[in-house]
């Protein structure tokens, strides 16, 4: 029991950090990003390439893994979404599915699609047993311990940041009003940019996790966790993110407790139950705004 | 007068393109059936012909919910899914039953999944239509999920008794030794006798563009569109918006489903896992490509799409690729605002040197 609750919050804050990246973007840029789970992959292997080809050590591969994605992130923004700015949101969706085919054939010509046995980058702190005395003590790996600081501290550094600091508050400003934003002389352009920066610089993070967790590495690696990173990010409200945050760890403990207790092949199809239950109950999702309609 | 002149122009213009919309399917069908004869038809080629049937009914009911009811749906596999699997099944009973005509089975089973998938439209549109924008395409993606995954634990077979269900294992159908399984859970629909020919891919097409060409000139067609352009404005007009919704979006899974019956019955095996998400966005891909809202797009989109990467089928490396791009190179050459400002100014100058030729 206790042991399904630690894997479930483990890996629901592997999916919290990917529906933080997803929020940002979309609280900002009003637009679906789908490629964001492929930039999780993207991440992976080029955490794996530094690591195992280069035989960099661990934190500077994530880092590099990190620049990677940030980089990509920037670039895949510049031309592929910057130039949609003002299009038709379905218009976007589909660029960012044409973005998210084309990183995963990328990946395939680059790396094939035989999967990649990923290291555990992520264990350089003990692991904990619980209850060492009693009958059945509770081991909490030191994946799942890094995962879930990680997730705690991205999360209330990201608050900091967007309460806070100048660009943060640029943030918030556009993602209320671009226009009016603009007008107050704020660079709409580069907070997107920084926006799109960050999101992706997470995905890296979580690419690492993710691959730490679950050891394969393929092209389609990203796309799954992605979509379910993406119905935690709106069943905790889409735009808050502490909202994300919730979204991401309550899907993660529903996942494995329908894994443990109900059906393996029927857990993600309870997962999206639970995402529409919730949404009739509060349309905005958990955390999330309540939107007033102008006639 | 001026307006009402204008309206009815425009009315003979939509019936001019539904008739063009026949003309091509039609034509297609003459084309092929001569290239046919002639032996000039590739193997992969003719493979092909009933998925593009199927494709393009899909991404005509599609566009029933995006173009006409503009509603982003990403979850539309799940409606061919349900219709191709309920196809099957009624064509293997149909079949043990010692039904072995093929038009007879592919009708009932068509029939069948079209009810089947309208009744799943029903139950996801109750709720799903309730909610806007965003939240809508996300609960349909989870819709299209959830229809994957419970097809995937679906054990059907088939005896003397009749039909048995279950969704643990095979051995759980509580069926007689004689009996045959039809559907084995993730392995899906194994050794089915296939029953659907070009000719009935056809003629489901030419009644899908009937169906719809004839709802979207009717009134409830001007009131679903309506609510597309103006939610606001339709309702303080006395339309009923959920009701209006609901047409629409269940008249696209009814086609769906039968398309997918059509689409199930020309394997021999079919699994769930090939109406998943990325069977959702590839029907998607084609109605935005084809233009949304335009039916003569969405069945040249279709068929384009489906027979070019199997021509290009040497360069399986990169096909994917090169798809890929031009997928996002021509979303940003239709809809970037300078680029449109650019072509809208190329077909101004064609138009005016048009118009001045036939001034003299």
């Amino acid at each position: 029991m206790l042991n399904y609750l630690i894997s479930g919050i483990s890996l629901g804050s592997v999916y919290a950090i990917i529906a933080l990246g997803y929020t940002m973007v979309y609280g900002i840029a009003k637009m679906l990003n789908f490629a964001h789970g492929d930039i999780i992959m993207v991440g992976g292997y080029a955490a794996f390439c530094a690591g195992t080809y280069l035989g960099w050590p661990v934190p500077l591969a994530i880092l590099f893994s990190m620049m990677i994605c940030t980089i990509l992130g920037i670039v895949i923004e510049k031309l592929a979404y910057k130039p949609l700015r003002n299009a038709t949101s379905l218009a976007v969706l589909i660029t960012a599915i044409g973005v998210s085919y084309l990183l995963q054939n990328l990946a395939l010509l680059i790396w094939t699609s035989n999967p990649k046995a990923f290291p555990n980058m992520v264990n350089f702190i003990p692991s904990i047993v619980l209850g060492k005395n009693s009958d059945n003590p509770i081991t909490i790996s030191s994946a799942t311990i890094v995962t879930i600081a990680a997730s705690i501290i991205i999360m209330v550094a990201l608050t900091l940041f967007t309460g806070k600091t100048k660009m943060g508050k640029a943030m918030r400003a556009v993602s209320e009003d671009k226009g009016a934003a603009q007008l107050m002389g704020i660079n709409v352009n580069a907070t997107i940019s920084v926006t799109f920066a960050i999101g992706s610089g997470l995905a890296a993070i979580a690419g690492v996790l993710l691959c730490s967790a679950y050891p394969t590495l393929m092209p389609t690696t990203g796309s799954m966790p992605g979509i379910k990173a993406f119905t935690a990010a709106v069943l905790g409200g889409i735009g808050s993110i502490p909202g994300a945050m919730l979204g991401g760890i309550l899907l993660g403990i529903l996942e494995k407790f329908a894994q443990a207790y109900i059906s393996t092949q029927l857990s993600d199809a309870i997962v999206f139950a639970a995402l529409i239950v919730v949404l009739l109950v509060k349309p905005t999702g958990l955390l999330g705004k309540k939107m007033t309609e102008k006639v | 007068m001026g307006n009402k002149i204008k309206i009815l122009g425009k009315t003979n213009k939509n019936s001019l393109m539904g008739f063009i919309n026949y003309g091509i399917i039609i034509l297609f069908f003459v084309v092929i059936t001569i290239v046919k004869q002639a032996g000039a038809l590739t193997n992969a080629l003719s493979g092909q012909l009933i998925p593009i049937c199927a494709y393009i009914v899909m991404a005509l009911s599609l566009n029933l919910v995006v173009g006409i009811s503009g509603e982003l749906s990403l979850g539309h596999a799940g409606f061919m899914s349900v219709g191709a699997f309920s196809g099957v099944i009624v064509s293997g009973a149909m079949n043990y039953g010692g039904v072995t005509n093929g038009a007879i089975r592919l009708i009932v089973a068509m029939i069948v999944g079209a009810i089947l998938a309208g009744i799943a439209g029903v139950v996801i549109g109750i709720p799903v239509l309730r909610l806007r924008g965003d939240y809508l395409a996300i609960v349909t993606l989870a819709f299209g999920e959830i229809i994957k995954n419970v097809l995937n634990c679906l054990y059907v077979g088939v005896d003397k008794a009749g039909l048995h269900f279950s969704v643990t294992d095979e051995a759980h159908m509580d069926m007689s030794a004689e009996g045959v399984t039809l559907v084995r859970g993730p392995m899906g629909a194994v050794g089915v006798v296939k029953a659907s020919t070009f000719l009935a891919g056809i003629i489901l097409i030419l009644l899908t563009l009937f169906v719809i060409q004839n709802l979207v000139n009717s009134r409830t067609g001007r009131a679903i569109m309506a609510i597309r352009d103006n939610r606001i404005a339709a309702e303080a007009t006395g339309i009923n918006v959920t009701k209006y919704k609901m047409i629409a979006f269940v008249t696209s899974a009814v086609i769906a489903g039968s398309a997918g019956a059509l689409y199930g019955l020309n394997f021999s095996t079919i699994v769930p896992k090939k109406f998943d998400f990325n069977t959702s966005i590839l029907i998607l891909v084609f109605v935005v490509l084809g233009g949304i809202g335009n039916l003569t797009g969405s069945i040249i989109a279709a068929a384009l799409l489906t027979v070019l990467p199997e021509i290009f089928r040497p360069f399986q490396d990169y096909r994917m690729l090169v798809y890929a791009i031009v997928l996002i190179l021509v979303m940003i050459a239709t809809n970037n605002e300078r680029l449109r400002a650019f072509w809208k100014r190329i077909g101004h100058i064609f138009r005016k040197k048009g118009g001045e030729l036939n001034e003299q």
